[in-house]
């Protein structure tokens, strides 16, 4: 556990050192200032429904860039080397880069706080569906970039991690949007199921959903399970 | 409990190849003893980091064990790995860290907290020569001091085993000779592993080699030893004037030569050979009255050690059974002192000739070219 941490810190300030995490953190944050203000302006509502529909998809592109490199770039420097000759199990360094990046992730959801705070001085907020929001968000981000970290463990190819996890978080982003055109049914209610918005649109109301938390947890999970597989599978390979 | 620190049973490893897998290490078996440092020698591709990446728990061998400080790479990967200190092929390091932050993450990673871990971190820096540094940026370090960067990562949480993967590969001199003293100066309270394709580190800085060629360990034995095995004297003798095939047949004709080469490169009308008599004798006035029969006017005839590089070529190129078999026949043989006053230049141009030896050892007979003429 401490192993654990030991690497999480690491990672969480190394993200510091390059150009990755400012890029995003700006990003992220300019695009919500402008969506917030806009709303609040034009249709003279207070809500953080903006962030609900947005954040996912910036996430498609801001998960896999902030995990791309978390295990491919070590692996191409070798560095991987040094880190898995040390008394830690494989396990602990999955999760330690995960903390990583999710610590990372916290901080920008905390920044982007102020923005809901300003909206509810001026205007009417609720303040329960926002902390609902806020826990959907994390979790949404939680899942994303564990997809993002598995496939860094897969390649030690960055570009490919980022694509490959860009994708994936594309189409959980993408099947409650084409669920009109989807046969009704098995396939419909599976795809209902898999997809990131219906459960943090739940979330996003007020309610608070053990399913909903356990679907955000099991993809975190799976995916964070692969991510070790695909780590360990150097010994054998 | 007993001294032996490492030892290596059978480790064989496959990998994947097109079509069929490819075997990195074949049957490696090995003992290393506490307090020894031992060069692991062997040409690129031979399996020394293979057999290290076994040894670290990096990787599993296809079969095959290992003990490491009495503890199982299979059953006790944790207990191995820290019993070691790893500084693994062209060092590679988190460089956006600072040194000192960086040595300070690797403590803690260690188990090392507080006190303790300034403590050794201050031992390892000192031990290390990194004082200078300890604020900077490892990217902005000179190789050198990377270098010294691994090491001092490897010595943080005083492993008794160290095992270092190329430690002097792409220094300068300067540097190489800083990196070996301190490798000696450590070897002194630690067992040491380290590997090499280079003959002068091995010489210089171990009291052990383990000569391994495509995956399988042809030669153990003390530097000293090795070149004591393989004692056969060559002459090295020049002639002004001749035609090369005569004179070679001219020399191949003495008794107790086993065979003739010429070697290229010889200034101006000189032509140069290298004569390997069959068992250890002197074949001087042999040679000399060859040349006055045969009417070549000789102007050079020196008498050349078997050096460790020849011993290395010889083990590493060709069948690897046949060479140890070769280099137990000649321990057999007398042996006398051998004199090793043959030019560093000829030596040169030996290995010139043959460039690809040291490359590509497989599928080479080994034995090819030097029949020729004998």
């Amino acid at each position: 556990m401490k192993n654990t941490l030991a690497i999480a810190r690491r990672q969480f300030a190394s993200y510091f050192n390059g150009p990755v995490a400012y890029i995003v953190l700006c990003a992220v944050l300019v695009i919500f200032g402008f969506l917030f203000w806009r709303f609040f302006f034009l249709y003279q509502v207070a809500s953080v429904r903006q962030m609900v529909v947005w954040m996912p998809v910036m996430l498609i592109v801001a998960a896999p860039a902030l995990t791309m490199g978390l295990l491919a770039e070590e692996k191409r420097t070798g560095t991987i080397e040094l880190l898995l000759t040390m008394p830690v199990r494989d396990a602990e360094v999955i999760l330690g880069k995960f903390l990583g990046v999710l610590g990372l992730y916290a901080v920008l959801l905390v920044l982007t706080i102020p923005y809901p705070v300003s909206v509810a001085s001026l205007g009417n907020l609720d303040n329960g569906p926002v902390m609902t929001a806020y826990l959907g968000l994390f979790l949404t981000g939680a899942a994303m970039l564990a997809i993002g970290l598995m496939f860094s463990s897969f390649t030690t190819n960055q570009i490919v991690a980022f694509f490959s996890g860009g994708f994936i978080c594309f189409f959980l982003w993408l099947l409650d949007k084409i669920l009109p055109f989807l046969p009704s049914g098995v396939v419909g209610d599976v795809a209902e199921y898999l997809a990131v918005g219906s459960h943090l649109e739940d979330m996003a109301r007020g309610v608070v959903d053990t399913r909903d938390i356990v679907y955000f947890l099991s993809i975190t999970g799976f995916a964070l399970m692969l991510g070790f597989r695909g780590l360990e599978s150097r010994r054998w390979r | 409990m007993s001294d032996v620190m490492i030892e290596a049973r059978d480790l064989t490893k496959l990998y994947p190849g097109a079509g069929k897998p490819v075997t990195a290490v074949s049957k490696v078996s090995f003992e290393v003893r506490k307090g020894e440092v031992v060069g692991l020698l062997g040409p690129n591709g031979a399996g020394k980091t293979t057999t290290m990446k076994i040894l670290t728990c990096f990787i599993a061998p296809t079969t095959g064990t290992a003990k490491v400080n009495g503890a199982d790479v299979w059953d006790d990967p944790m207990g191995v790995r820290a019993a070691i200190g790893y500084l693994p092929e062209s060092t590679p390091l988190y460089t956006e860290m600072m040194v000192y932050e960086y040595l300070q993450w690797v403590a803690r990673m260690r188990g090392l907290v507080g006190e303790r871990a300034s403590q050794r971190i201050k031992i390892a820096i000192e031990q290390t020569g990194l004082g200078d540094v300890i604020a900077k940026e490892i990217r902005a370090l000179s190789k050198g001091y990377r270098q010294r960067v691994g090491i001092a990562q490897a010595l943080v949480h005083e492993p008794p085993i160290l095992i270092l993967d190329e430690p002097m590969s792409g220094l300068d001199p300067n540097q190489a000779l800083e990196i070996r003293d301190l490798i000696k100066t450590i070897g002194k309270e630690r067992t040491v592993i380290l590997s090499t394709h280079n003959l002068a580190e091995v010489q210089a800085s171990c009291n052990r080699v383990l000569i391994i060629a495509k995956g399988k360990i042809v030669a153990d034995d003390t530097p000293d030893g090795l070149r004591d095995t393989a004692g056969r004297r060559r002459f090295v003798t020049s002639v002004l004037n001749g035609d090369g095939s005569k004179v070679r047949e001219a020399f191949g004709r003495i008794s107790g030569v086993d065979r003739v080469k010429q070697l290229a490169g010889a200034p101006g009308d000189e032509l140069r050979f290298e004569i390997v008599p069959a068992k250890d004798q002197d074949l001087r006035p042999e040679i000399f009255k060859a040349a006055v029969d045969g009417g070549f006017v000789l102007v050079e005839l020196v008498t050349e050690g078997q050096n460790l590089e020849n011993v290395f070529r010889d083990l590493t190129t060709g069948d690897p059974k046949r060479a140890k078999a070769k280099a137990k026949a000649k321990a057999k043989a007398e042996k006398e002192p051998e004199p090793e006053e043959a030019p560093e230049e000829e030596k040169a141009e030996e290995a010139a000739e043959e460039p690809d030896e040291l490359d590509e050892p497989a599928g080479d007979d080994g034995d090819d070219d030097e029949k020729e003429g004998a």
